[in-house]
């Protein structure tokens, strides 16, 4: 169901969406995007052996927390603004789970809009990923 | 590892220059690509039938995706799919990089079917000091998306991390 402004409030969860990507995953993922960075993929490129592995792509963090509040959204809106920081690595086939809270809704302009405080934490509970959004509803 | 990085003037006065404009495309296929590297399972982005019932022109681009831009041997970084650039660049000399995060705003939405013309500058250079990699070299680059109608539908702005 399409989410709507009056469906949600301060303060709730966005449901949860966990992520493993393996090996193969983060290929598909620089195919798809483009990045073929060999810190990606490479267990014997140089920065990969000094950091002990291959690393998840910060990008696909960033797509995947898009995935998450769009998923949310189910085409009831847009978003407007997503951002994200990375300040610690994903490995591979860890679980990350990514997730949400909406900080604010509000209108402005006649326009329906919810700021979202977005997570990627890794199986330590750490969180590497601290991101946030912007929506628009359409209704 | 650095001890210490220095933003010479030459540096600096790479900030604000503007590459030339290049061409990323935006096909069902290519959305299919991205969407599957994410590990959608949202149909919206990759059957069209699915994709006009909810109401959109076309398969939409994933969130953070504008595009794939086009691959030209000699022209484009074969490790990064950009255009290799041919104005002033940043001159460094520091091997490793890492991605230290993003921020897209939308300023129109972009579907399969879509040519994008994207540009991008650097935006700032800082050093920052990092416990396990030295001194890092922060450049913000910002890049700008307008669709086949010159309309600007996505500005991103990125951090590269080079130590």
């Amino acid at each position: 169901m399409p989410l709507r402004y009056d469906s949600f409030k301060e303060g709730d969860p966005l449901p949860v969406l966990k992520k493993k990507p393996g090996v193969t995953q983060l290929v598909k993922y620089a195919a798809g995007g483009g990045d073929f960075n060999p810190l990606h993929h490479d267990f014997a490129f140089p920065q990969s052996k000094a950091i002990g592995s291959i690393i998840v792509h910060g990008r696909f963090k960033y797509a995947a927390l898009g995935e998450l509040v769009s998923n949310w959204l189910d085409h009831g809106g847009r978003i407007r603004k997503l951002s994200c920081q990375y300040r610690g690595m994903d490995l591979p086939d860890k679980e990350m789970t990514l997730g949400g809270t909406v900080k604010r809704k509000w209108t402005e302009g006649g326009e329906k809009l919810a700021e979202l405080e977005l997570f990627v934490t890794n199986e330590e509970g750490k969180n590497t990923t601290p991101g946030s959004a912007v929506v628009v509803l359409r209704g | 590892m650095a001890e210490k990085i220095e933003i010479t003037p030459e540096m600096r006065a790479v900030v604000g220059v503007e590459t030339p404009p290049w061409t990323h495309e935006v096909t069902t296929t290519s959305v299919r690509a991205f969407a599957r590297g994410v590990g959608y399972t949202d149909l919206v982005y990759f059957d069209e039938a699915e994709a006009k019932r909810r109401g959109y022109r076309s398969l939409p681009a994933p969130a953070t995706y504008f595009g794939t831009p086009i691959f030209i041997p000699g022209k484009s970084n074969d490790t990064f799919s950009n255009p290799i650039q041919t104005g002033p660049s940043l001159k460094h000399g520091l091997r490793n990089v890492l991605d230290g995060g993003a921020e897209i705003e939308y300023e129109g939405d972009i579907c399969a079917g879509d040519t994008l013309t994207v540009t991008s500058k650097v935006a700032d250079l800082a050093v920052r000091e990092s416990k396990t990699t030295g001194a890092m070299l922060i450049v913000t680059q910002e890049t700008t998306c307008r669709n086949q109608h010159g309309k600007v539908v996505a500005k991103q702005r990125s951090q590269g991390l080079f130590y």
